[in-house]
Formats: structure tokens, sequence, C-alpha cells
């Protein structure tokens, strides 16, 4: 959400109201806006069905595209596994730790 | 060794002294603490921006530790019957009830990564499933990967149905 202010009144001034200034928007209100994406890395010590079982479990993905994903992550060393708002794409990167997958949240440039 | 599933019990059974110890292991090797590499394999950075890896550390971190540690907890009580048998030298059955196989898969997965961060596997070591004999502590934490490894498709197996 935007601030909106009105400029100050110079001393002496009669009724002039100077036109209203639109300040900045926060930082933070500006990186809601950015999508990121959730990323996960390769790591050769989890095993390929356990992959396949925590991205079923995590994103509800049928087993079709949770494998694609878990052999793209093997061959190419990462596969964007979802994107969209950094309130959710934390959310899945915290799942996916707890079940001890490599996962980064990534702005998407 | 057999291993099957019987109803609401996955049962491991003719376990023979060596193996039955590599399975009492499971929570010791699981835990990380002290092994700074292993501590930063467990609990990796989620992201390149410096303020989210601040507020994943306060918040977020504890959250994975303790689910964690439940995790190795639940595994250890299971565990706990191959504890204390005057017949420890003969051959035992451990029963692990389905509703604990997420736990058994979190901590043999916690205790695959930190022995495979304490001696630093190739990807070509990892992926050697027929090395022997065991004739060094290395060797033995690859054996372990392995076995554990194998426990865990075969819960997952079970699981998936």
């Amino acid at each position: 959400m935007s601030a909106v202010s009105a400029g100050p009144l110079e001393k002496g001034s009669t009724s002039t109201v100077e036109a209203p200034v639109r300040e900045q928007e926060t930082r933070g209100e500006e990186e809601l806006d950015v999508p990121w994406q959730v990323v996960v890395h390769n790591d050769p010590v989890n095993l390929m069905t356990y992959v396949t079982m925590v991205f079923q479990r995590v994103f509800g993905y049928p087993r079709e595209k949770a494998e694609r994903h878990m052999l793209e992550v093997h061959h190419k060393g990462r596969s964007i596994l979802w994107s969209g708002v950094r309130e959710r794409a934390e959310f899945y990167v915290q799942q996916l730790h707890g079940h001890l997958l490599l996962a980064t949240l990534e702005k998407i440039n | 060794m057999e291993i099957c599933r019987d109803e609401d019990t996955l049962q491991i059974s003719d376990l023979d002294p060596f193996l039955a110890e590599l399975l009492r292991q499971i929570p010791l090797s699981a835990n990380s603490a002290g092994a700074p590499a292993a501590e930063a394999r467990l609990f990796a950075q989620p992201s390149a921006e410096k303020e989210i890896c601040a507020e994943w550390k306060s918040y977020v971190e504890p959250e994975l530790r303790r689910l964690f540690r439940s995790a190795s907890e639940t595994v250890a009580d299971d565990l706990a019957q191959l504890n204390g048998n005057e017949k420890a030298l003969s051959n035992c059955t451990l029963h692990i009830p389905i509703e604990h196989a997420d736990a058994w898969l979190n901590t043999l997965n916690q205790a695959r990564l930190v022995i495979a961060t304490k001696y630093n596997f190739s990807d070509e070591e990892l992926n050697d499933h027929d090395r022997s004999p065991i004739g060094s502590r290395r060797d033995l934490g690859l054996f372990q990967i392995n076995f554990y490894g194998f426990l865990q498709e075969f819960i997952l197996r079970e699981i998936s149905g």
C-alpha cells in the first residue's frame, strides 16, 4: 500500500494546497510483488525414490511429474519446482528442508 | 536378514549381531552436533538473500532441529527392542509400527547425510554399491550409507503401496 501526503503550507500563505506527493513504496512492499521460485539442487546421497516421494507430498504432484523433476535435479543439478509469492515459496522450502532436501528460494529476474 | 510387512508393522527379522549393531547406531550416526560440515548440510542456507537467511536461522532452524530430534527419538525408542536382550549374540527381530515410517525415513536420511559429510565421499563412491570388503572405518561408513539406503527403499515401497 502506498502512502500519500500533502506538502507543507508556507507561513503567511492562504488556502493554497500543493499537489499531493506520492511517497516511494517501501522496499518490503516492492519485494512482495516480485515472484520467487523454489529450486531443488542435486545431492548424491538422497535416493531418487525418496526425492520423488517428497515432491509428491510437498507439492501434491502426480508421480509422473514428481519423477520428471527428480530426473531434472539428477541430470541437470537443479530443478525449479514451483514459482509464486514469497510466503508460499518459503513454506515449500521449509517443507523440503524438513525432508532434508537441498532447496533454495530465488527471486525471478 | 529378512524384511517384510505384517499388517501395520514392518519387520526386520533374522538380524545378525553385526546388522543389529548398525541399526543401533542410526540415532548416533544421525547426530550432527560437533560436526560443522554435517550441521551445514542438515541446516543448509535457504537463499542467497541475507535477510531471509537471518530470519530462517531465528525461526525455521529451531523448528527443523525439533523435527529431526523428534524423529531420531522415535527411532531410538523402536530400537530399544534390540537392547538388553540376553540373546544379544543370536539373530533377532525388530518390529517398526507403520506410523513410525516417516520418522525412520527422516532419521535414516539424517544418518546417511551426516556419514557422507563426515567421510566426504565422492559421487563415484556413493554409486559403488558393490564395494567390499570392509577394511576401514571409511569403508564401514559407506556400507552404513548403503544399508540405511536399502532400508529407506524398503520403507518407501511399503508405505507407497
